[in-house]
């Protein structure tokens, strides 16, 4: 199968040289289309760091990661800002809705940004919602909504767009368990309905279960590698605590 | 320690600050320049009679001066206040740190005392150099001398200022300190978050509100223009102005919420490019605006029509002013002095005289003035106002309690009247003998004699009955003035028996027999001044006790034009700070709340906004809270300004109002338009990524 993503031997350092901090530490990893990703890891692990370097919102020090066969450390300027409108949906853990707006408009935004046509956008948009079950709220503000459901709106606004890749950042950080539940549920129906390469990161065990593959980050490199393969999420859940006894540490604290 | 932080939070802040400085100096600037009037050089070279003019100038704007005072004292107390409660946070982090609320209001204080400091310095400095650029344009208004020009420094003028500021400044401080010992540490902590929560209104409620409020204003509209007849007294007045305000009050609050349902009804336009965002920013921020929007609107109303009525009754009263003064000399004095013992013989015989005999009398030289023409007019008690008006008194004196209705009218026989249009070059009449003309120009009082003229109203003179040749008002005058101001003067046949004793006043007309200006300043000398050449005939005039009153085309020039220059003094003085106080207003809101969206910017920019699609929206949206409380300030100001000239009885043609209109548009694009690029340069600053 064809790689969507191809990250090749990236590096990020911070500071100067008297004072250096490896952020990310030579990582290199494949994401095939269709993909549901995991990256784990500790806080200050340099999670977060590799997921901004692949969404261009960080640049790397060394290395490339190639979308599509499209080498993203090279892009500058509007062309990136096309890219990541284009071919890259966000989901934040604080959900980044915009307050003023509707959902509907939350959701539609992202498409007239891209100047898609106004009688598309409105049957794109009402035909993402029914599958993220959010069409009773769509006139509704976010202030008037939960906190799941804030997280689906967003996730909506994520896939409008047909993104290669959606990049999750914590999307259960911000809410209670219930409500964490059926968001990921619904990425699973982003991921095989819909066919959304989806790469999640998360130091909650849980949530990296409902993936197919997760990767282990420690110190800004590679620590471990899991896949689901044919397991039930339960066991899969079981596998993925092991890792994260083994990793110890802050993580264990989180389960 | 605390100062040094104060500094540093000056330094910090001056994103935020620059506006509220701007306007702090301009202020200063403004304040000074006004009020050093006096003492510029343009106004020590002046003779004595633009002197007078520029004493009242001065006297105007010292009162103006205060209320310029009050006006600018709430801007900037308003401003800092708008500025401290931006800083809740800071203060919070203060108060965590263990200091007490008396060490951050010093910390405040030093603050605003360096603040002050520094922009009346600069302030002053900037007014200085702008006092010597308007004692060019003074001497311009002026004529004056300004060969021996030189660099003026008013130090009453800058006392006042720092004075003025200087209470204001207090006052801010005062403000701070009660500000800061109401907070609680935990409202200071948790400030951001409270303030996010978003209050959205129902859109049909908005568009039936806006309907109404339409309506309201329309109908007040109409009331000051159409309707103006039935608006005599002040609460009647009142009533329409009163109904303007709350209507724009309520047009702002349901504005943004008629857009946005009209906008979103035509999903083409709604759904294309960040205009949804657009449309929502304002739709949210409108709706904690309202109040400033109504009030920075109304600033702009006034601004406009203070502006544009002030310039354009220039420009009229400069027209006027050549029209009306067709000679250089006007002598009279009245007729018939009553032997009641109140009046010497001398006077008596005297006022039984023409005015050149008087004048040769006393011995003056009849050959410097040349078209002479003297006409008496007459007075009867038979003929009073209420005589005049006839069947329409009734009505009349229902609207105008307050006219003197006894007053007798004035008569000139038509034959007179010509001789003297003729040389004033004015219509000249004809009458049968049965008929009269009513010559009035004086707008107030031509419309109430039009009511009566229109009535077919006849005079009685001497048993006789007369009735008007026309139905309303002819043009004309005998004495020259400033302006329209002819209240009623009535010609009749000569045949009329006019007698003797009827005599009010005799009159003479003439000009200067001279070629060249200075020759012409020299006689007007004679008359006006108490000099060599008018001594003699003066004292034996004076000594007689004989009062010969007159006015001189010179004379009207230099007062009319005083005036003229006067109005449109305080007219800038008062226009410019009610724009720099709506500007400064509207430009510190929209900085705070860019800084308060930066957020939401941030969101856009996630989600793959580029640069220049969100400062595109920032500028829609920076222009559209600018351009709108401008557009209803217009629309106030076409209405207000047709009020405005209505009651001051001035009519102005649309043509005329073109210059003045130009000049307030100008005024409006630097100040407004400067303040507009301003609050947009920064608010890009505020929301850059970082």
């Amino acid at each position: 199968m064809k790689h969507l993503l191809e990250v090749k031997q990236i590096e990020k350092y911070y500071g100067n040289k008297s004072n250096l901090t490896k952020a990310i530490d030579n990582i290199s990893f494949d994401v095939d289309e269709g993909e549901f990703v995991g990256i784990m890891g500790a806080s200050g692990s340099g999670k977060t760091t590799l997921l901004n370097c692949i969404s261009t919102i960080d640049r790397v020090t060394a290395g490339h990661i190639m979308i599509n066969d499209e080498d993203i450390t090279k892009l500058k300027g509007n062309h990136l800002n096309k890219f990541r409108r284009e071919e890259l949906g966000f989901i934040f853990q604080d959900f980044n809705l915009l307050d003023t707006l509707t959902a509907y408009e939350n959701i539609a935004l992202a498409l007239t940004i891209q100047k898609v046509k106004p009688d598309e956008i409105d049957q794109r948009v009402k035909e993402i919602a029914s599958k993220l079950e959010i069409v009773d709220i769509l006139n509704k503000y976010p202030y008037q909504v939960s906190g799941g459901q804030k997280q689906r709106i967003a996730s909506a606004r994520a896939i409008i767009t047909n993104p290669k890749l959606v990049l999750a950042d914590e999307p259960t950080g911000a809410l209670d368990s219930k409500s964490a539940r059926q968001l990921l549920e619904s990425f699973e129906t982003l991921n095989q309905k819909m066919g959304a390469t989806i790469l999640m990161v998360t130091h909650d065990a849980f949530t990296a279960s409902y993936a197919e593959r997760i990767l282990f980050i420690k110190d800004g490199m590679i620590f471990n590698e899991l896949f689901k393969g044919s397991d039930t999420r339960k066991q899969f859940f079981e596998k993925i605590i092991e890792v994260v006894t083994l990793l110890g540490g802050e993580l264990s604290d989180v389960i | 320690m605390l100062f040094k932080l104060s500094v540093k939070n000056i330094r910090k802040s001056i994103k935020d600050y620059t506006i509220y400085f701007l306007t702090l100096i301009l202020g200063v600037c403004i304040f000074y320049m006004f009020n050093s009037l006096d003492s510029q050089e343009a106004m020590l070279e002046m003779n004595s009679s633009t002197k007078m003019i520029v004493e009242l100038l001065v006297d105007l704007l010292a009162m103006v001066s205060v209320f310029v005072a009050v006006v600018l004292g709430f801007l900037i107390v308003y401003a800092n206040n708008f500025l401290i409660k931006r800083r809740k946070r800071e203060f919070g982090l203060y108060m965590t740190l263990g200091m007490g609320k008396g060490q951050i209001s010093r910390i405040l204080l030093f603050e605003t005392v360096f603040i002050g400091l520094f922009s009346l310095v600069i302030g002053m400095l900037a007014g200085v150099f702008g006092s010597q650029l308007m004692s060019i344009l003074v001497a311009k208004l002026f004529s004056a001398d300004m060969s021996k020009y030189e660099f003026v420094f008013s130090k009453a003028a800058a006392l006042k200022t720092c004075l003025y500021f200087g209470v204001m400044y207090f006052a801010v401080m005062l403000f701070n300190v009660v500000a800061i010992s109401k907070y609680k540490l935990i409202d200071l902590l948790t400030a951001i978050r409270k303030n996010e929560k978003v209050k959205m209104k129902n859109p049909m409620l908005c568009v039936v509100v806006f309907l109404t409020a339409v309506s309201m204003l329309g109908y007040a509209y109409y009331k000051v223009t159409g309707g103006i007849d039935t608006l005599k007294t002040f609460d009647k007045i009142a009533f329409p102005i009163l109904l303007g305000v709350i209507s724009t009050f309520l047009i702002f609050w349901s504005l943004s919420g008629f857009i946005l349902k009209l906008a979103q009804s035509r999903k083409s336009m709604y759904l294309k490019g960040t205009n949804l965002f657009v449309l929502r920013q304002i739709h949210n921020k409108i709706n904690t605006t309202v109040v400033s929007m109504t009030v920075i609107c109304l600033l702009l109303f006034m601004t406009i029509s203070v502006l544009s009525s002030a310039l354009s009754l220039n420009n009229v009263m400069t027209k006027d002013l050549e029209e009306m003064t067709p000679v250089d000399l006007n002598l009279y004095k009245t007729a018939n002095l009553p032997k009641n013992g109140d009046y010497t013989k001398v006077q008596i015989e005297d006022s039984r005289l023409k005015i050149s005999d008087t004048l040769k009398n006393a011995g003056f030289d009849m050959n410097v003035l040349k078209d002479i023409v003297e006409v008496e007019t007459y007075a009867t008690s038979e003929l009073t106002w209420k005589d005049t008006l006839g069947n329409a008194y009734d009505e009349v004196k229902a609207l105008f309690p307050l006219i003197p209705y006894d007053t007798c009218e004035e008569i000139v026989k038509v034959s007179d009247y010509n001789q003297v249009a003729k040389v004033y070059g004015i219509k000249q009449y004809e009458l049968k003998d049965n008929e009269y003309i009513m010559l009035c120009d004086f707008q107030s009082r031509k419309d109430l004699r039009d009511k009566a003229l229109a009535l077919h109203t006849q005079i009685t003179i001497g048993g006789k009955e007369y009735s008007s040749k026309y139905t309303e008002c002819q043009s004309g005058y005998l004495l020259m003035s400033g302006s329209h101001i002819n209240p009623g003067i009535i010609l009749v046949p000569d045949s009329c028996e006019l007698t003797e004793d009827m005599k009010e006043k005799h009159l003479l007309i003439a000009n200067y027999n001279a070629d060249t200006e200075e020759e012409k300043e020299k006689i007007e000398g004679m008359f006006t001044n108490y000099s060599e050449d008018s001594k003699d005939f003066m004292d034996q005039i004076l000594e007689q006790g004989i009062s010969l009153d007159g006015m001189t085309k010179i004379a009207i020039y230099e007062s009319s034009k005083g005036i003229a220059t006067v109005v449109t003094f305080i007219a800038i003085y008062l226009g410019v700070v009610f724009l720099i106080a709506s500007s400064a207003i509207l430009a510190l809101k929209e900085l705070t709340e860019n800084s308060d969206n930066r957020q939401r910017y941030t969101v856009l920019r996630k989600i793959g906004a580029d640069e220049s699609m969100i400062n595109q929206s920032l500028f829609k949206q920076i222009a559209i809270f600018f351009i709108v409380p401008l557009i209803l300030a217009v629309i106030h100001s076409i209405f207000g300004i047709q009020f405005a000239l209505k009651i001051i009885s001035v009519q102005v043609h649309p043509k005329e109002m073109f210059p003045s209109v130009i000049a307030t548009a100008a005024f409006l694009i630097v100040i407004y338009g400067g303040y507009f690029l301003a609050t947009y340069t920064g608010s890009k600053n505020i929301i850059k990524e970082e």
